[in-house]
């Protein structure tokens, strides 16, 4: 087993709320550093989808982490590396599903239309 | 205590908007969604202004909690219907708080804001004024809430329920995925401890699943044995006062306690046995 990831000293605040769009991966960090980033935006006609979740899944749809989009249609996640599923719902049962890859040190830029 | 005591869906909240003795209540930790858009006629708490103390590490004491309760303008005799965003951690924190503090009618509001927002609800931003009460709250009950101490005492002996993810469990993160990696000096589980991640209780549009599928997973899949005492814990023990919703207040198992302290306090213990890797 790896040892936990030590990169961030950061604050959040302390607490494990999603804030919309995810925390600011520069904010926190001010580089992906250490962390296995996945960050996109969700769209739909061109526009950014504002109300809406996305959740990131493990093997066999296990839950990870879920946030709210942000204004922007955007959302962050701070992951383990491996292969993960991103899956984005949003009103009237719209639904997207990716599959991403990630690694400690780098962004995974995954956009989504709708 | 069943389900239906507890537990209400969207279509009842909205049939409730405006009754006089039901104070709808929005819980988060970033009050921000609040201000953008909420139930209409709800109010808002904030997890870590309003409900933590702001020097020692600990709830607001009675005195606060009345304060608050007071200036927000809820009553004794009032039905408070809490949700929240996160589906509905930080609602269910709330939930066992008010609990903690003895409120009487307090009810949580099936799939919380995320459903609400799913089924394309009314949202409002116009922030009620409601005339301040003198409330009165009881004295903590002890029953419902774990220290540390307990905590180690109960290894082995009760049953323990992480409710994190796998891979903070397992040691892999020391925090959600949507957050940087951060708080407590070691990672790892409270031996003995099984893990069933909150989120197993929930659908994905936040709703809680029926209470035979979640008898099936705490006592079936998890192997925990019903007639022990429970401890729940997660990070903060938000996620876990989810869990004890399920357990306590969906499945009425008698004595479930939240261990608020949870990893950020276990994990910077010093002494403390730790455990690393899957459960054995």
């Amino acid at each position: 087993m790896s040892g936990a990831n030590p990169a961030s000293t950061a604050g959040t605040g302390g607490g494990c709320g999603a804030p919309a769009g995810g925390v600011s991966a520069s904010a926190a960090t001010g580089t992906p550093g250490g962390q296995a980033v996945v960050e996109g935006r969700v769209t739909r006609e061109g526009a950014p989808v504002a109300t809406g979740y996305a959740r990131l899944l493990g093997t066999g749809d296990e839950f990870v982490a879920e946030v709210p989009l942000g204004d922007d249609g955007g959302f962050r996640f701070f992951a383990a590396p491996g292969s993960w599923t991103l899956r984005v719902l949003a009103p009237g049962g719209l639904r997207a599903e990716r599959s991403v890859e990630t690694d400690y040190g780098h962004v995974t830029r995954v956009d989504v239309t709708i | 205590m069943s389900r239906s005591d507890v537990l209400v869906d969207a279509d009842w909240a909205e049939s409730r908007i405006g009754t006089p003795g039901v104070v709808i209540v929005e819980v988060d930790e970033d009050t921000s969604a609040y201000d953008k858009g909420h139930i209409p006629t709800a109010i808002k708490i904030d997890w870590k202004k309003d409900l933590q103390d702001p020097v020692r590490r600990d709830f607001v004491d009675k005195t606060g909690f009345e304060a608050l309760l007071s200036e927000r303008g809820i009553s004794n005799d009032d039905t408070v219907l809490l949700y929240g965003g996160n589906n509905n951690w930080f609602a269910a924190y709330a939930y066992w708080y008010f609990k903690l503090y003895g409120h009487e009618k307090v009810l949580l509001l099936d799939g919380g804001r995320k459903k609400w927002e799913l089924d394309s609800r009314e949202l409002s931003t116009d922030v009620p004024e409601r005339p301040k009460t003198d409330y009165t709250a009881r004295e903590q009950d002890s029953s419902l809430r774990t220290l540390r101490d307990e905590v180690v005492a109960a290894i082995g002996k009760r049953n323990l329920v992480d409710v994190r993810s796998p891979d903070e469990f397992t040691g892999r993160l020391l925090a959600p995925a949507h957050l940087p990696q951060e708080q407590a000096q070691r990672a790892g589980h409270i031996p003995t401890a099984r893990n069933v991640p909150w989120s197993k209780a929930a659908n994905e549009d936040g709703t809680f699943r029926s209470d035979s599928e979640l008898r099936s997973l705490y006592e079936g899949e998890a192997g925990l044995d019903f007639g022990r005492e429970t401890i729940a814990y997660c990070r903060i023990g938000e996620r876990s006062a989810h869990t004890w919703f399920v357990l306590h207040e969906l499945l009425d198992l008698p004595d479930v306690k939240n261990y608020d302290g949870s990893w950020t306090e276990y994990g910077s213990l010093v002494g403390v046995p730790i455990e690393l890797g899957e459960a054995r």
